[in-house]
């Protein structure tokens, strides 16, 4: 359906690039560097192709924050979300559960075996099911450790996505979608073109229509995932994927859907493939 | 509340005489007293109300944090160093804790 409206939301489109760039001389700084510590490059604009017809380019979050947010997330002491990451990788440790496991007893450093999985998620387990990391993490807590389940937005969870997502910063977003995902993928896509709730707006209604303009006193981005789980400031804690997906939904007054519904681990895997080629950001910071 | 602990950063060189910036960070929920739980009873207020720094026994700032301050609280200051010696950090909970972090420093 959207091919028909092609000329349309190209035009659009170039329309809200001009205001974008219109304001560069400000924030948010399109031309600005993600540089972590000094030392690490991240990808924050990679080029569009046939996943995204609509978007000239694809650009990071972090590309449409304040200089001052910006830099708080260039500087791993100042970056808030360390404290989810240093929380994280003690829970990798601890044993856990009637068998009295821990993550590392199985998968060793996690700087090692978790390298890439961010980059890869939500991603087809053995049975052919998609399945975003909050449920890898709970299937070996019950079938592994004989633990008890996290919920999907517990603080235990999100310092545990958090740890994971960080072996993966850097490295790009690389996600399957053909073969036995692409129902899942469609299922995505469908859902970001559908409008919902009394504002009638889709996902691709702000993000992809008018990223760079205001959506009250802050920057629409372009909906990227890649810096996820991200330490809100004004929540003053890490968001997952599907919390923010949740609140984007509300924001629409509609009913939302569950973190950990089906439908948002399809919608999960579709803005996933919107952002290929730009960094894991591992934990990012935003407003 | 996951353990409470404090964090502190300090450049990797100076000389004598150079003021420096010391960076802190603690994490911690700085619960406000203002809100009210799922019951509709006011949470109590559990905050940090004071951060000291001394170098060498000399105080180099002593502050009074108040209950606008948001969860896990960064503070950052210059400290003029004249030597070698070791920083105290001290932060005051409001249920009596004191966490302590010493830091080394050495001018080159």
């Amino acid at each position: 359906m959207q091919h028909l409206k092609t000329a349309k939301s190209m035009a659009l489109a170039a329309a809200c690039m001009a205001m974008f760039t219109g304001a560069a001389l400000a924030d948010p700084d399109p031309t600005a560097e993600l540089v972590i510590e000094g030392e690490l490059h991240l990808v924050t604009r990679a080029p569009s192709d046939d996943l995204t017809p609509y978007l000239p380019e694809r650009y990071s979050g972090w590309l449409f924050r304040t200089e001052t947010t910006r830099n708080l997330q260039m500087d791993d002491f100042e970056n808030p979300a360390m404290i989810a990451v240093e929380a994280g990788a003690d829970a990798w440790e601890t044993a856990e559960g009637t068998n009295n496991q821990s993550c590392m007893d199985c998968h060793g450093d996690a700087e090692d075996s978790m390298a890439g999985v961010r980059a890869g998620m939500p991603h087809l387990n053995d049975a052919g099911v998609l399945w975003s990391m909050e449920d890898y993490v709970n299937n070996c807590r019950t079938e592994r450790m004989d633990a008890e389940a996290w919920g999907w937005n517990s603080g235990d969870m999100r310092n545990m996505t958090s740890y994971i997502s960080m072996q993966s910063r850097g490295m790009p977003v690389d996600v399957e979608i053909t073969g036995d995902a692409a129902p899942y993928w469609e299922q995505g896509r469908d859902m970001y073109y559908t409008r919902y709730g009394q504002l009638e707006l889709s996902c691709a209604s702000c993000h992809e229509e008018s990223y760079g303009l205001m959506i009250r006193a802050d920057h629409l981005s372009q909906g990227q995932i890649n810096g996820f789980p991200t330490y809100r400031l004004k929540n003053a804690g890490m968001v997952s994927i599907h919390n923010r997906f949740r609140g984007c939904i509300r924001d629409t007054r509609a009913e939302t859907f569950a973190m950990g519904s089906d439908e948002f681990r399809a919608l999960e895997l579709y803005v996933a493939s919107r952002g290929m080629g730009l960094s894991v950001e591992g934990v990012a910071v935003r407003p | 509340m996951t353990e409470v602990r404090p964090r502190i950063r300090l450049p990797r060189r100076a000389s004598a005489g150079d003021s420096i910036v010391v960076k802190t960070l603690i994490n911690h929920n700085m619960e406000s007293g203002q809100r009210r739980n799922s019951a509709g009873e006011p949470i109590p207020r559990q905050i940090i109300n004071r951060f000291t720094c001394e170098f060498n026994g000399v105080m180099v700032i002593d502050a009074a944090l108040e209950p606008a301050i948001s969860a896990n609280p960064y503070v950052e200051f210059e400290a003029l160093v004249d030597g070698n010696g070791e920083f105290v950090f001290n932060w005051y909970d409001d249920n009596g804790d004191v966490y302590t972090a010493t830091e080394a420093f050495e001018v080159s």
